[in-house]
């Protein structure tokens, strides 16, 4: 019985993994052009929102799923337009989406709130490789999302570190200057790495309200998971596969309860809703020791504003 | 001069000039960088522009390769008018520049750094053709470098032969190379002067920037000199000399400085069994050094040598993890900074701004920040101070309430040098000075100045400790000096007596054991 439980524990957490994993991604596609973004949580809150009233009008997940990438997308632009064209301080600027963004969302979902959304993601079965116990529901059976996110997260880890693109992007990250002077056009990459960051933390809030949870609830829908995104770049390294792995932490970390209940074991929910906060607390300081963040492989420009006429 | 619209001023005619600026004029806000510039550079020779710090050299390459636009004027590559809106821009039409401080991508092997950008570069990198060809162009250029080591482990001398490659990779025709001597060991200089020969005889065009008379005349065909934003002189290098190029670079006579014996006194400055670590290396490596009162001791080195964490450590702002520090005969071993203030220190730290000037305070409130004595501020004292200082150091700054962070470079080290060596030397003044650079920057004008400074202050009894990369800076200033590789010294003496061989040798870690 308990080990039933730990199975369907376990192939939930990595459901569960799954919108942290894309806005971690996001994240750390912004991050390795050299801005960072503290706005994921409210991105989300955006993506899921409108992924909410689309489904809703159009009845189809996918569109839904689109429709949230794209504002996320947008949303991110401002961030982009702030830091990128104004070269305001990066830091004051994603808080200010966060807040931005829970406010817009609040007002957009007003309609919608505590309705249930009628459409769902579906399991894909893996034929009889779905009977394997363990692995089974594990890996073979689950929504499609899941795949998709480990697809995507194989593909930045090439394009990053395999093509020309990549080699660019994280010049910029490192020293954009120096790309700048070998033809890169830098405020380009950080404009469309910042937006990819947005779409795909649009998608995880997307995934949120289409997959996750009942209902829309205001900033409760995401309930800190873009802190959470944050704080796993960092704890990544900035590697898009350890990415993956941590976000299955996370992920089993929310989906715990339920079977450390079953076993006799009972944790507040208090400490669970403290986690993104206090996780976002160790990123400040190690975003505030030059050294560490070096030691730990942040990008060297990293939250620096370009200007080219800077002596 | 103006521009015939064959392309202007090559030497060979019939023949344009491989790039060419045709009365270029560039402002920056308060300071006219360039005032109607000609200047040009025929296929397959080296073209030197000569000039102070400061005479607009740097802002004149960064238009040739298409980082500034020129607010007046034209620029022509090959006989035709180009309008070059970025390096991007430059780089694709064969122009390639060697910045004065290098940029690289430290985390990137060279081989990442030097295909970055690239637009022949296929969407997928295959390193191994780029290594073989960065293994090409090292041969033929005489730049040997190792494609797959990391930016982060090579030696400044390395550093540049990437930097070259780099822009020899993307087929650059034109090369621009701002200062590069500034930063190599004398044996590294000869390597560059080969490499730069080897790039002519395939028919690039070179642009050498310098302030070093000695180099400008071996190594180019042509000399530009430039003095204050504007061209002074254009000449053949077969029909000059040092002094002449002098003349022009400072708009007149210059006297060759020479150098009295004195006897030095007691230890005002000791350093004894220095460790200092950074990032879990040791950068001061078990150092020891002494300066007496009335002597100017000299710190050579390629930069990143350990310079910059001795002299922090010896003005108190880090902490070493074994040795002790003693001025005028007090140890201040980790006492911090005021209390290697109040032994009797002067400190001129590296990066002026920051550590040594607040950019958000006035020249005057700067100028108050040292003062030991007394609750309240005597602006009026300190104001009059400012006003001698902008006298004697020919400072340009619209008034003395003026932030420090608006003056240029030169000019905001001229107000730093102007607190830190005031009264040096006097019983009321400090006893000890530990100057960074201390001409760097500066104009000759005030270079001289400054070094009037240091050898009355050394009359007076002052211990004086002179640490910069600029050897020939050392060697000038320096009755003793020392050379510091890896945290250690390499080699010591009067300077007088050690040879230039002798210290290259042991600014590149090859030096035989304590000479002289
Ligand atoms: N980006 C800039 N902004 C403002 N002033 C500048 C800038 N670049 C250069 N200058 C000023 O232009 C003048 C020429 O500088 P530069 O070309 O760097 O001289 P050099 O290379 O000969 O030392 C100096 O007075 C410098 O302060
Ligand atoms: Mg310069």
């Amino acid at each position: 019985m308990n080990d039933t439980a730990l199975v369907l524990t376990l192939a939930a957490s990595m459901a569960a993994a799954v919108p942290i994993a894309l806005a971690a991604l996001g994240e750390l596609l912004a991050e390795k052009a050299g801005v960072i973004n503290l706005g994921v949580e409210g991105m989300m809150l955006i993506g899921a929102v409108t992924a909410f009233q689309v489904g809703d009008a159009s009845g189809s997940l996918w569109l839904a799923l689109l429709a949230g990438s794209l504002a996320g997308a947008v949303f991110a632009s401002i961030h982009a337009f702030l830091c990128v064209t104004l070269r305001a301080n990066q830091i004051v600027s994603g808080l200010a989406l966060v807040i931005f963004g829970i406010g817009l969302s609040t007002f957009i979902g007003k309609s919608i709130e505590g309705q249930p959304l009628a459409t769902d993601f579906r399991p894909v079965r893996f034929g009889a490789l779905a009977d394997i116990p363990l692995i089974g529901p594990l890996f073979f059976n689950q929504d499609p999302m899941l795949y998709a996110t480990i697809a995507i997260a194989v593909l930045i880890g090439v394009y990053l570190n395999r093509t020309k693109a990549g080699l660019a992007v994280r010049a910029v990250g490192e020293s954009p200057g120096t790309a700048d002077t070998m033809g890169v056009a830098v405020a380009a990459i950080r404009y469309i790495h910042v937006m990819l960051g947005g779409l795909l933390a649009g998608m995880g809030g997307a995934y949120l309200i289409l997959g996750q949870v009942p209902s829309w609830s205001q900033a409760g829908t995401t309930a800190g998971i873009g802190w959470i995104a944050l704080a796993l770049v960092v704890f990544a390294s900035w590697k898009p596969m350890r990415v993956i792995l941590g976000a299955f932490l996370f992920g089993f970390a929310r989906r715990a309860n339920f079977w450390l209940q079953g076993e006799g074991v009972d944790i507040p929910a208090e400490f669970l809703s403290m986690m993104p906060y206090l996780l976002t607390i160790i990123v400040l300081v190690v975003w505030g020791t030059r050294d560490l963040r070096r030691k730990i492989g942040a990008p060297a420009a990293l939250g620096i504003p370009y200007i080219r006429d800077e002596r | 001069m103006t521009a015939s619209p064959a392309g202007p001023g090559s030497d060979h005619p019939g023949r344009p000039a491989a790039i060419a600026a045709v009365q270029v004029t560039k402002r920056f806000p308060g300071v006219l960088a360039n005032d109607k510039v000609d200047f040009h550079v025929d296929v397959g020779e080296v073209h030197t522009i000569l000039g102070e710090n400061g005479a607009g050299k740097s802002t004149l390459a960064a238009m040739l390769c298409g980082l500034y636009q020129p607010d007046e004027g034209q620029i022509f590559l090959s006989g035709a008018p180009v309008r070059l809106r970025s390096p991007r821009e430059g780089l694709a039409k064969g122009i390639g520049m060697v910045h004065q401080h290098f940029r690289l991508v430290e985390r990137f092997t060279v081989a990442e750094n030097v295909v970055l950008g690239d637009p022949q570069q296929a969407r997928f990198i295959k390193a191994t053709e780029v290594e073989a060809r960065v293994g090409e162009i090292g041969e033929r250029f005489g730049l040997p470098i190792n494609p797959r080591a990391r930016i982060a482990d090579l030696t400044v001398g390395q550093r540049q032969r990437v930097e070259i490659v780099k822009m020899l990779y993307r087929g650059a025709d034109v090369l621009l190379l701002d200062e590069p001597t500034a930063v190599l060991t004398p044996n590294e200089v000869d390597a560059l002067f080969q490499t730069v020969e080897a790039m002519t005889a395939e028919g690039k065009a070179i642009v050498f920037i310098s302030h070093k008379l000695g180099e400008v005349m071996a190594v180019s065909d042509r000399v530009t000199v430039m003095r204050a934003g504007a061209v002074t002189g254009e000449v053949a290098t077969a029909d000059t000399s040092q002094r002449h190029l002098a003349e022009l670079m400072v708009g007149r006579p210059v006297e060759v400085e020479t150098r009295r014996g004195q006897s030095p006194s007691d230890v005002a400055l000791s350093v004894q069994g220095l460790d200092v670590v950074e990032d879990g290396q040791k950068v001061v490596d078990g150092l020891d050094l002494e300066v007496r009162r009335g002597e100017i001791v000299g710190i050579a080195g390629v930069a990143g040598n350990g310079q910059r964490p001795l002299a922090r450590a010896i003005a108190g702002m880090i902490k070493p993890s074994a040795g002790s520090v003693s001025i005028c005969g007090k140890d201040v071993t980790a006492k911090g900074t005021k209390a290697a203030r109040k032994a009797g220190l002067a400190f001129v730290p590296e990066d002026r701004l920051g550590t040594g000037l607040v950019p958000g305070l006035s020249l005057t409130d700067n100028m108050l920040l040292t003062r030991k004595r007394g609750f309240f501020v005597n602006r009026s004292e300190a104001r009059a101070e400012v006003e001698t200082a902008i006298v004697d150091y020919e400072i340009k700054t619209p008034s003395t309430e003026a932030q420090a962070r608006l003056l240029s470079g030169g000019n905001s080290q001229k107000v730093l040098l102007a607190r830190e060596l005031a009264n040096l030397g006097t019983p009321d003044g400090p006893q000890v000075v530990v100057v960074s650079s201390p001409t760097r920057g500066l104009d000759i004008g005030a270079a001289e100045f400054v070094r009037g400074l240091l050898h009355e202050a050394r009359e007076r009894g002052a211990a004086v400790l002179i640490i910069s990369e600029d050897l020939e800076e050392v060697r000038s200033l320096s009755d003793r000096m020392a050379v510091l590789y890896r945290g250690r010294v390499a080699v010591e003496g009067p300077t007088d007596q050690l040879s230039i061989e002798q210290i290259g040798l042991a600014m590149a870690g090859v030096a035989e054991e304590g000479a002289a």
